[in-house]
């Protein structure tokens, strides 16, 4: 299921060799005296229908900025350096107002904003439709573990940090963090699903309001108490995926990770097969993973 | 000249003493207790900026437990909104709204005494939960529950420390706004004013209209807390998203609280070192006064992800693009402000430029995130972290700092050290970008804001933005050396003490006397300030 170049996918560092990354690189040039290593600029593209169109969208704002930007700074710059008083500049002062550069500049922005609206408001319908989907899981958020329930078939599951990083991210511990494969960004169980397939996850909470969020799924959602919150993913390549809750929700916020892969649909089918409980039977915790040799070996119910 | 009578000078007799500051009802001396206290409670608030970007110097805990570093960020951001930039601008309109409309001094001069002499105590109850069992609050500055009443002692405190700074800014609006509608001297109509006093007119009905908006939030916090009461909780027929909407509309028009009159000081500084009228003056009146407007119709904005209908994400979506309009107009009218002038680059206007051009960077990932399908990746990540401290450091604190080097000369008499003003703009402009632009990579690359420890692919950046932070916060002692020295001697000031300075309070001796305007000014000197 999950190999190590599957799973650097998750990690966002292609972003280095897309034209944005280089320009916000460029921009800071002045801060990086390396290059070698010095990845993860830019939002990846992600492996879902809709990490794509957010993705897109992100690009096509951020070069609308860039060209804006370049027009307005280049204003800004070419006025610092001719009209300096140094280079004997006498003062135009009865350039005080002018109404027609002025509703210029009201309406011009105004078409590029709705320009931008049009896109982004096609987008958030796509994300907000729901329906049709052909799986559905329940996330459940606690302070500090996600409980991931296959409501279709009854797989239900906690899902906590990794021992691995558990030991290694207490203070004192000794263990240096490049050390620990995917510290803080690897769990006992993983949650799995199928490629291909449009899975939607009902979110809430169980006692604050948590976040789940997976960067390379494109979207995040609140986990609230009392709520039942709803988005879908629909992931078009297998791999295994990283993230994080992204709501602080206390201590140990910084330490209930997310990872979930995606399998192919009889992977996925033998999966759930595996795992269902025996009827009669408080649920068990799904078999180890196979695909997870980072995580410390599950040797039992730890958290159900 | 229009003010050198010796009369004044007679009065300029100061009460000697702690009394006189304790006591003292004049405009200038309390505008002087705002701003050291502002400033005392920026190095406070910087302090433990600098231990959060300690602790995310590398992966793995190294100085703080988890508890500790939320307290941190929750404590740094409290201090830095309420009491360094907030109180700051109080500052900045005690000593110069008086000065600039011919008024000889607030309109209630010991509701003025009182609104300051509350924040110290304010301050000495939220920093005083850093002493009580269970320490400081955690949840983050804005307390959303149910995890802000998961907290113990401290929560009552820094509710009741946020029920003072709120009736300390509501006094202090309320005599802004008394001060202008009524003191102007005759013949300062309204849109002869300097856009300072515009700008701050503006933000003291937003502080009227939400400060009280926040206490009502926090008091719900307070009685869910305490008396059993149910309004933010699900299990007891609340609704814990419903905090999150009245607190936003508390907190958008906040933050156009912090900027508007930064705005306004850069309003002012642009035309002086240009020698050229600010141009579109009323247009610029117009744009803060949309902006001050749209600021209570986008608070969702910040909530995108708690899951709101398809029809509220559209409307706050496009509410919020909206902002860039006005904003727009205020950098193209800076800009023409520049263009065909004749410019001259000392300290104060060193950092307005530096404000238009990283305020700008603020507002491009501003509009961003407004974009909400994209907001759902940015939300509560790195990226925001980098487009409000633009915003905010960059943007009102810059200002801040301009403004201090435009009037330091009419406050104390004293030419500041250009050459030392020169270089704390520099470092400061330098590591303010090593500091935050790394930050919105981080984001982009999916690290979540608020967490002690990160995975290791985000170390390089988050090491850049931790040298970057002690460097910006050490250039920082440099900006206090320069105004002690200033405060004690220098090279004399004129009256006007820039060549392209205009304005009443310009008019005006350097330093200006304890009592000023006690004669209005005659409509000669008005039309001569009022060149804007």
């Amino acid at each position: 299921m999950s190999t190590n170049t599957q799973s650097s996918r998750s990690m966002p560092g292609r972003g280095f060799l897309r034209p944005g990354g280089w320009i916000a690189f460029c921009l800071l040039a002045l801060a990086s005296p390396a290059f070698a290593g010095w990845n993860g600029l830019n939002m990846t593209k992600g492996v879902t229908e809709l990490s794509a169109i957010i993705y897109d969208l992100h690009m096509l704002i951020l070069w609308v900025c860039v060209v804006i930007a370049v027009l307005v700074f280049g204003a800004m710059i070419y006025s610092i350096i001719r009209f300096r008083k140094s280079r004997g500049a006498v003062p135009d002062t009865s350039m005080v107002h002018s109404n027609k550069a002025e509703i210029i500049w009201t309406l011009i922005p105004v078409f590029i904003l709705v320009a931008m609206a049009i896109p982004a408001a096609r987008a958030l319908i796509k994300i907000e439709d729901t329906r049709n989907s052909e799986l559905t899981i329940k996330v459940t958020a606690y302070q500090w573990k996600w409980q991931y329930d296959y409501l279709d078939s009854g797989v239900t599951f906690f899902s906590t940090l990794a021992e691995s990083s558990n030991f290694a991210r207490e203070k004192g511990s000794g263990i240096d963090p490049n050390t620990v494969d995917h510290y803080l960004l690897e769990v006992d169980h993983h949650m799995v699903i199928p490629v291909d397939t449009k899975v939607r996850l009902l979110l809430t909470g169980n006692d604050v309001i948590h976040a789940w969020w997976v960067p390379a799924f494109g979207m995040k959602k609140d986990a609230i108490p009392g709520f039942v919150n709803e988005m879908w993913i629909k992931a078009t390549e297998t791999g295994t995926y990283r993230g994080q809750c992204a709501e602080l929700c206390g201590r140990d916020h910084g330490f209930m990770p997310i990872v979930v892969d995606v399998v192919s649909k009889d992977d996925f089918n033998r999966w759930l097969e595996a795992n269902k409980p025996a009827p009669e039977v408080a649920p068990s915790p799904p078999a180890a993973e196979p695909a997870a040799p980072a995580a410390a070996a599950p040797s039992g119910p730890t958290n159900s | 000249m229009a003010y050198s009578n010796v009369e004044t000078h007679a009065h300029d007799e100061k009460p000697k003493g702690i009394t006189r500051w304790l006591f003292t009802t004049n405009h200038k001396d309390i505008g002087t207790l705002y701003l050291s206290f502002a400033c005392i409670m920026f190095f406070v608030g910087g302090l433990m900026a600098l231990g959060i970007r300690a602790e995310l110097w590398k992966p793995g805990l190294q100085i703080f437990d988890p508890v500790t570093f939320n307290s941190l960020t929750t404590n740094h951001a409290l201090v830095m909104i309420f009491g360094a930039v907030m109180p700051a601008w109080v500052g900045f309109a005690n000593w110069m709204i008086p000065m600039q409309i011919g008024a000889p001094d607030m309109a209630l001069p010991r509701m003025n005494n009182y609104s300051f002499w509350i924040l110290p105590f304010a301050f000495m109850l939220l920093l005083g939960t850093w002493f009580v069992p269970g320490g400081a609050p955690a949840g983050g500055w804005t307390l959303y529950p149910p995890l802000s009443l998961q907290s113990g002692n401290n929560l009552p405190m820094a509710i009741f420390a946020i029920h003072l700074m709120g009736a300390s800014s509501i006094m202090g609006a309320i005599n802004v706004i008394v001060t202008i509608m009524n003191m102007r001297a005759p013949g300062m109509s309204l849109l002869k004013m300097p856009l300072f006093v515009w700008t701050w007119l503006i933000t003291a009905y937003l502080l009227i209209a939400v400060m009280p908006v926040l206490a009502g939030a926090v008091t719900m916090l307070l009685t869910d807390h305490f008396f059993g009461t149910s309004f933010f909780s699900a299990a007891g027929g609340g609704d814990p998203v419903m905090y999150q909407h009245i607190f936003w509309f508390f907190g958008h028009p906040e933050v156009y609280i912090l900027i508007l009159p930064a705005f306004g000081i850069i309003s002012e500084i642009l035309p002086t070192f240009s020698r050229k009228p600010l141009f579109g003056y009323e247009s610029m009146v117009y744009a803060t006064a949309s902006i001050a407007f749209l600021s209570f119709i986008v608070w969702a904005h910040h909530m995108f992800t708690v899951g709101m209908p398809l029809a509220g994400e559209l409307f706050f979506m496009l509410s919020t693009m909206l902002i860039a309009v006005p904003t727009g107009v205020k950098v193209f009218n800076w800009t023409a402000t520049m263009y065909r002038g004749s410019l001259s680059f000392e300290t104060p206007m060193l950092f307005a430029i530096a404000f238009l051009f990283l305020f700008t960077i603020g507002g491009f990932s501003g509009l961003m995130l407004a974009i909400v399908p994209a907001d759902f990746q940015y939300h509560d990540t790195y990226f925001v972290v980098a487009h409000f401290h633009y915003v905010l450091v960059p943007g009102s604190i810059f200002a801040i700092m301009a403004g201090v080097y435009y009037w330091l000369p009419k406050w104390t008499g004293h030419r500041y050290n250009e050459s030392l003003g020169k270089v704390h703009f520099w470092l400061s402009a330098i590591f303010v970008n090593v500091l935050f632009f790394p930050q919105h990579f981080l984001g982009l690359a999916g690290m979540p804001r608020r967490i002690p420890d990160y995975s290791t692919q985000f170390t390089d950046w988050n090491m850049v933005s931790t040298i970057g932070a002690f460097g910006f916060g050490l250039s920082q002692i440099l900006f206090v050396i320069v105004i002690w020295r200033c405060v004690r001697g220098g090279e004399k000031a004129p009256a006007r003490a820039w060549e392209g300075a205009h304005g009443l309070e310009w008019e005006l001796p350097s330093p200006a006397p304890y009592h000023t305007w006690e004669t209005a000014p005659d409509t000669a000197t008005i039309t001569r300030g009022a060149e804007h």
